[in-house]
């Protein structure tokens, strides 16, 4: 049987850290640590002296561990450790997904091809997650955008709502714009003319 | 006219300006690119980014390339630099404890005087916690050489952190470093932050030192001749319109804007302006050459730049000299710059290696086409580097 692999997951978001775990835990059997802050985080990785440190891309203290990767100061204990060389693919398709992993030199790519596989697979879902979040805020925005419109032009025109929606359906059809764009417009224009 | 698309990442900062003037003021439309600007979270990623070709080209420290080609740090990739962005922009502070000891023994240095800095530093005969944004970065190599050179011994006292810079005012205030060199804005939010003092600007050191450099991939240099050609141009032009000192304002409101800096206009005008408040308490200074975007051929990718770099480096991670500068050399494309920028009108310089720390005053130069004011660019010790004497 092989030694458990020591795991570093630098992830301020106790939610995000947690799922990381999870994701990690279904590949075997490993120390894993999470490390929320960045203060001290070289002092940190000199003690833990993980086999594998994951870092999410977006993540500013990921300089910090990037400079791990060069010999410390001689006051500090040496923490040689390196971007995995051993696939370039791996290593595109992790930071594509958004997460950074540096392997301790030496390790064998196949012990930690697994873990960043599962890895990779989490962050393609964070951003997922993120991009469906996102996309559910701007149709809530112009849900509201619409919403006014119709309100100004059921006012100035005295329209029913469903006239006032059809009005400005129609418009954006014939403009070849969007229907939130159109209702923009309005809104602005009522904003300067009032 | 139709546009080619370009990605290209940024760090949030002042000396971005280039790239953001390029983008907003037409420069790059002019040259029939869409530039689409990314704002990135850290330098490792900025330059991960440039290396997996998510982005075309890329703000970067000057000494990150020559990392590269000294094989340090990041995945195997030559990088180059196409020209100089900015020279000059740093700014060195220490925490306010650190600066009651210094005042304990001497009067506090002048802010321009490196010489009496580095020796009230070194006089305090204890190690030195310094927090950079980057191991490869003019920050650390200004470090190294103005304490080195100061009488600190450097192997032994000087620490140098890596730090981001949104995180420095907080490590000052946990006392997890001493003291922090950092490009603008970040000396000046720590200083409104009341996290530390300004000692020294980083043209203190050095007074024409080549800050970031318009990095690409140089094979994607070689297979995109006429893209390389347009960015290089919008670039160039970009930087001819931040030179000129009644545009500082209009400079200072676009970098402001949130997809960019996002910090107030105040704040960003320090830096282009070279006036600086160097303490919570208000005291401020104005500074030669803080940042300089154009004149004196700053954007000129001088080979002799990239040797005293490459030098540098091959002392501090015990690689060989003479060979770490001629590869150093090779990343500063002085060649395309030349071919590129020179049917645009760019000062070109007759030769494109010079002895650096030469010029004590503005000095006429020969250019290919008359002459050009270069200079000064001395180094605080009044050391001459000659690049075909590296080991020097």
């Amino acid at each position: 049987m092989t030694a458990k692999l020591t795991i570093l997951i630098v992830e301020p978001d106790k939610t995000r850290a947690d799922a990381i775990i999870d994701s990690l835990i279904a590949t075997g059997d490993h120390h894993i640590r999470v490390l929320s802050e960045s203060t001290g985080l070289a002092r940190s990785v000199a003690e833990l002296n993980p086999d594998l440190v994951l870092v999410d891309v977006a993540n500013p203290s990921r300089d910090a561990i990037d400079a791990l990767t060069l010999a410390s100061s001689p006051l500090e204990r040496p923490v040689a450790m390196f971007v995995d060389r051993s696939d370039d693919g791996l290593t595109k398709a992790a930071i594509e997904a958004g997460v950074s992993a540096y392997v301790v030199d030496g390790m064998h790519p196949d012990r930690i091809k697994p873990v960043l596989d599962a890895a990779i697979a989490r962050f393609h879902m964070f951003s997922r997650m993120r991009s469906e979040l996102e996309a559910s805020k701007r149709a809530l925005e112009e849900r509201k955008i619409i919403d006014r419109a119709k309100g100004i032009l059921m006012r100035a025109r005295n329209m029913s709502e469903d006239e006032a929606y059809a009005l400005i359906r129609k418009t954006a059809m014939s403009q070849n714009k969007k229907i939130a764009d159109v209702a923009q417009a309005l809104v602005t224009a009522s904003e300067l003319l009032s | 006219m139709r546009t080619l698309p370009l990605s290209v990442g940024f760090m949030p900062l002042v000396d971005a300006a280039p790239l953001i003037i390029a983008r907003e003021l037409g420069f790059a439309e002019e040259e029939g690119l869409a530039l689409n600007l990314q704002s990135a979270p850290s330098w490792s990623t900025l330059r991960d980014r440039l290396i997996l070709g998510q982005i075309e080209a890329a703000h970067m420290l000057s000494p990150v390339p020559v990392a590269m080609a000294l094989g340090l740090g990041g995945l195997p990739t030559q990088l180059d630099a196409l020209s100089v962005l900015s020279v000059n922009g740093n700014v060195i502070g220490v925490s306010n404890a650190l600066a009651d000891e210094i005042a304990a023994h001497d009067p506090m240095p002048d802010f321009l005087d490196a010489q009496a800095a580095g020796k009230a530093l070194a006089a305090l005969n204890k190690p030195l916690r310094i927090g950079v944004p980057f191991p490869f970065s003019m920050h650390a190599e200004l470090l190294h050489y103005w304490l080195s050179a100061s009488g600190l011994n450097v192997a032994k006292s000087l620490d140098l952190r890596t730090i981001p810079p949104l995180l420095m005012a907080d490590a000052i205030a946990v006392g997890e470093v001493d003291a922090f060199c950092v490009g603008e804005p970040w000396g000046s939010i720590t200083v409104e932050q009341g996290g530390g003092t300004l000692l020294l600007p980083g043209a203190a050191i050095w007074q024409f030192a080549p800050e970031k450099v318009l990095a690409v991939r140089r094979d994607w240099a070689a297979s995109e001749d006429d893209l390389t050609g347009r960015l290089m141009r919008a670039v160039w032009k970009a930087g001819r319109w931040l030179g000129r000192e009644d545009k500082r304002a209009t400079a200072s409101e676009i970098l402001s804007w949130p997809e960019y800096l996002g910090v107030s206009t105040e704040i960003t005008e320090r830096a282009l302006t070279g006036n600086l408040l160097i303490n919570a308490r208000g005291k401020s200074r104005t500074v030669p050459r803080m940042m300089e975007f154009f004149d004196g051929a700053a954007t000129f990718p001088w080979k002799s730049q990239g040797a005293w770099i490459g030098a540098r480096m091959a002392a501090r991670f015990g690689l060989d000299r003479a060979q770490s500068a001629a590869k150093a050399a090779a990343v500063f494309r002085s060649d395309l710059y030349r071919r590129h920028l020179g049917p645009l009108g760019a000062d070109l310089p007759a030769a494109s290696e010079k002895l650096e720390g030469a010029l004590g005053s503005p000095t006429t130069a020969a250019t290919d086409s008359g002459t050009l004011i270069l200079g000064p660019d001395r180094f605080f010790d009044d050391q001459v580097f000659d690049p075909r004497h590296p080991e020097c």
